[in-house]
Parts: structure tokens; C-alpha cells; sequence
């Protein structure tokens, strides 16, 4: 029931994707200041946002199933902060990449959003050790979706604190309504962030669809008193 | 009194009598603090420290030896089955979140009240950083222990209770520790304190324990039933 429209996701998602690449490198202007490295900026911004989107999605999915006790949006609050994970290690290296190009180092600390987005990352990453620690699959499920909470409230705190801690200013690319993008690098911007959440969005429901195929595979299994195939994960979340 | 005001005390209660006869965390907590800053002097090479370096030295030492503390928190609750009787009795199971919160911002004041001398004599000039100090340390306890409440009850129930705690704790206190390193370095600066946006931090510092006192507030239920 998962896979319902996953086809046509799929399909719009590759589209977009397309879309977007061709404008990044056909349409788009070099900026003036860095050249042709800044087309990065495509890549890493939208997927910066979408796995931080996707990461507050994951702790509304945890509220959901705290207040109902139905193990499907646990389910939900796991893929959805997974993804976002996946999507976070390649917001790490895509920013490392540019900041090597554009300032010379791999890592720089005064960049206040790389640097939150690293506090957060680390913090996400405990997720997987964190579930894995507690047996009782209920028990699991319920810590779980408190982890998501939590973390999803520290998420703009954390973002202020680091800031804050700046005592250099950077200029924000979005700081100011009229002055920021020209129209053809927001358009491109627009259309890439739309692929990346697509993106996000399919992967999200092809991990439910398999995770509910391979519980439908081990309830058959079951029912026909076969051995189970392969390990059973003690991480993810059954989905039925 | 409402019946969860009375839970409160007498949890509280209980919890700070159990410490006072074993001594089971401030002791060692205070020792763990006191080393070190033993190790901070020949780590650093240095005899005075001032600015950031002396809030940096500070601050890594407290959070530390407050894990110490945290992890701690609910052993005895899962050992013994104080958990169990919690469920029992006809109470609103925040009064156990608050009771051990209380429990864990006593504990740190007592460990501040005997470590931030200590490293005043060590490192510092003066002592007139130690009053404006204060204030941040106790909004800083409060952000400790709402957190840290929250995670140790969760760990406890895990198998791997003294590595998750920290694990999970101490990327949750970076922005606290990024306010209360903030608000301390000016306070420590070898010249004398001064207050350079000392009021921001202290508001960061009462955000972050306000989030997380009602998260804890709103989600600690949930952590109790079975």
C-alpha cells in the first residue's frame, strides 16, 4: 500500500532532478565573485534545507505517534529522520568541497550555518546508537519519537546559539528581499530545492514501501513456518 | 498541597537523604573536577588562565563531572523498582521529572559551590568574577538538568546506560555550553569582569531552559508507561 504513486514520484522526481541540473549549468550565471564552484551552492543549499525540513517532519511524525500510539507514524518519524541523515553527510561533504574552493581550507568555523548544521548532524547521528541500545521494540518506538522531539526543538535553538557566537557577520545570500539572487539564480535555486524535496519525498516512501514488503515477506513466512530469511534489524522500526 | 506537590517533595526528599548518607556522585564528582583541573595545568602549560581559555577550562570540566551525576540519576528508580512504584501511585508522573530535575540542579550547585573556588584559587587573579558568575552557572544547572533528566531516564532503561547518557546529552548541550561559555569569558577576563553581552547570553541561557523544561514537561509521561 506503501508503493501506491511511487511510480509517478519517481518519474516527476527524475524530471525535476534533470530540470534542475541543466539549469545549474546551462542557464545559470558564473557568479562574478567565485566562478563556476559557486554552481555548488545548488546542490548544497536545497539539501541542506530539505534534510533540516526533514528533520523537523520527523519529530511532528514522533508527536503523531506519541498521541496515538499507532507504530506506523514511529515508522514515519525513523524513515523521515534517516533520509535526512543520508541527506546531511552529503550536505557535509558538498559544504567541505566549497569551502576548500572558495576559502582555501576544508573546514572553516566561522561560517555559523556549516557549523550548526554540524552540531545538528552529530546530534541526529546518536539516533541509530540510541535506538539500537533499547530492546523492547515499544519501549523503542516510544524513546524514539522523544529523541525526535527533542531534537526537533533543538534544532532552531541551536541554530540561534551558534549565530549568535559569530562575532564576524557574514553577508546572508537571502539577507535582503530585493537585493539577494538576480531572477535567473533564483529560479534555478527554486527549481533545484523542488528536485531535492521531490528527492527526499520518493526516497522517504520507496524506504516504507520495502520496509513493508519485507514485513509482509516475514509474516508469510511465519504463516508457512519457514525460517526467517536474513537478520532481522534492531534498529529500524517494523512496518506492517 | 496537591497530592503531585507532596510526590515532589518527598521524592526530592528522598533522593537528596540517599545521597547524604552513601555519597555515591558528589564525591566523586567534586574529585573528578578537582583532577581535572590538575590536568588542565599541564595540559595547557599554563599556571594563570583568563578570557576564554579560563571559561573553556571551566566549562569542559563542570559538563564532564556533571555526567558523572546524571548518569547516576535513575539507577537506584531502576534498581530497586522506584520506577514501578511511581506507576502505582495515583500521581502525576511529572512530579517524578521535576523531583529528580530539583534533585540534579542541588546536586551541581553543591558541586559548583565547592569546584568554582577551587578553580578560582588555581588559575584565577581575583575573585570578583565569582558573584556575576553565579547566574550563569544557575541558569546553566537548570538547562543541565532539564536535559539531562530527560536523557539519563531514557538510558537507564537501555543496555548500554553509561555510554548512551553522554552520547545523547552531549550534543543536546552544545548550545547551552555555547551561551555559558559566551556569558563566562568577559566575566573571566584578567582586567576584571566585564559584561559585553552578558545579557544575550543569559537570555539564550533561559530559552534553552524554558524549551526544554516544557519538552520534558510535555513528553516525560510518556517514558513511564509500560
Amino acid at each position: 500500500m506503501y508503493g501506491k504513486g511511487l511510480k509517478p514520484l519517481s518519474i516527476a522526481t527524475v524530471v525535476a532532478l534533470a530540470a534542475g541540473l541543466s539549469l545549474v549549468f546551462f542557464y545559470a550565471p558564473n557568479d562574478a565573485d567565485q566562478g563556476f564552484i559557486q554552481k555548488i551552492f545548488y546542490l548544497h543549499v536545497p539539501l541542506a534545507m530539505v534534510s533540516l525540513v526533514g528533520f523537523i517532519v520527523g519529530g511532528i511524525f514522533a508527536i503523531l505517534h506519541l498521541r496515538s500510539e499507532d507504530s506506523r507514524w514511529d515508522a514515519y518519524s525513523y524513515v523521515s529522520i534517516h533520509i535526512s541523515v543520508i541527506f546531511g553527510v552529503a550536505v557535509l561533504i558538498t559544504g567541505s568541497i566549497w569551502a576548500k574552493a572558495s576559502w582555501g581550507h576544508w573546514w572553516v568555523w566561522d561560517e555559523p550555518t556549516l557549523v550548526s548544521y554540524l552540531i545538528v548532524f552529530l546530534l541526529y547521528a546518536t539516533y541509530y546508537p540510541f535506538r539500537y541500545a533499547i530492546e523492547d521494540r515499544q519501549r523503542q518506538a516510544r524513546y524514539a519519537s522523544v529523541f525526535a522531539i527533542t531534537a526537533g526543538a533543538f534544532v532552531p535553538l541551536n541554530f540561534l546559539a551558534v549565530r549568535l557566537a559569530e562575532s564576524l557577520v557574514h553577508p546572508r545570500v537571502f539577507a535582503t528581499t530585493g537585493g539577494g539572487l538576480p531572477g535567473s539564480m533564483m529560479l534555478t535555486f527554486l527549481v533545484s530545492l523542488t528536485a531535492m524535496a521531490l528527492l527526499w519525498v520518493t526516497l522517504v516512501k520507496l524506504e516504507l514501501t520495502a520496509k513493508s514488503a519485507s514485513g509482509q515477506v516475514k509474516r508469510l513466512r511465519r504463516a508457512l513456518d519457514a525460517p526467517p530469511a536474513g537478520p532481522r534489524s534492531r534498529v529500524a522500526p517494523e512496518v506492517s | 498541597m496537591t497530592p503531585t506537590s507532596i510526590a515532589f517533595r518527598a521524592i526530592l526528599e528522598k533522593d537528596l537523604r540517599t545521597e547524604l548518607r552513601t555519597l555515591q556522585s558528589l564525591p566523586a564528582m567534586a574529585l573528578f573536577a578537582v583532577t581535572t583541573f590538575v590536568i588542565f595545568r599541564f595540559g595547557l602549560d599554563r599556571t594563570q588562565l583568563s578570557g576564554s581559555l579560563a571559561s573553556g577550562v571551566l566549562w569542559a570540566t563542570l559538563l564532564f563531572a556533571a555526567l558523572l551525576g546524571v548518569n547516576r540519576l535513575f539507577v537506584a528508580e531502576r534498581q530497586e523498582g522506584g520506577f514501578d512504584a511511581i506507576r502505582l501511585a495515583p500521581i502525576d508522573r511529572t512530579a517524578l521529572f521535576a523531583a529528580k530535575a530539583a534533585a540534579l540542579i542541588v546536586y551541581l550547585a553543591i558541586l559548583e559551590a565547592i569546584v568554582v573556588p577551587v578553580f578560582a584559587i588555581f588559575f584565577l587573579d581575583s575573585a570578583a568574577a565569582i558573584p556575576p558568575l553565579a547566574a550563569v552557572l544557575l541558569l546553566t544547572d537548570v538547562g543541565l538538568a532539564a536535559t539531562g533528566t530527560l536523557i539519563a531516564s531514557m538510558a537507564v532503561h537501555s543496555r548500554a546506560r553509561d555510554l548512551l547518557g553522554p552520547l545523547v546529552l552531549l550534543p543536546l548541550v552544545v548550545p547551552l555550553m555555547i551561551a555559558a561559555t559566551g556569558a563566562s569569558r568577559h566575566l573571566l577576563e584578567a582586567g576584571g569582569p566585564a559584561y559585553e553581552r552578558f545579557g544575550t547570553w543569559l537570555a539564550v541561557l533561559g530559552l534553552y531552559d524554558l524549551i526544554f523544561l516544557l519538552v520534558g514537561y510535555a513528553v516525560f509521561d510518556f517514558l513511564l508507561e509500560d
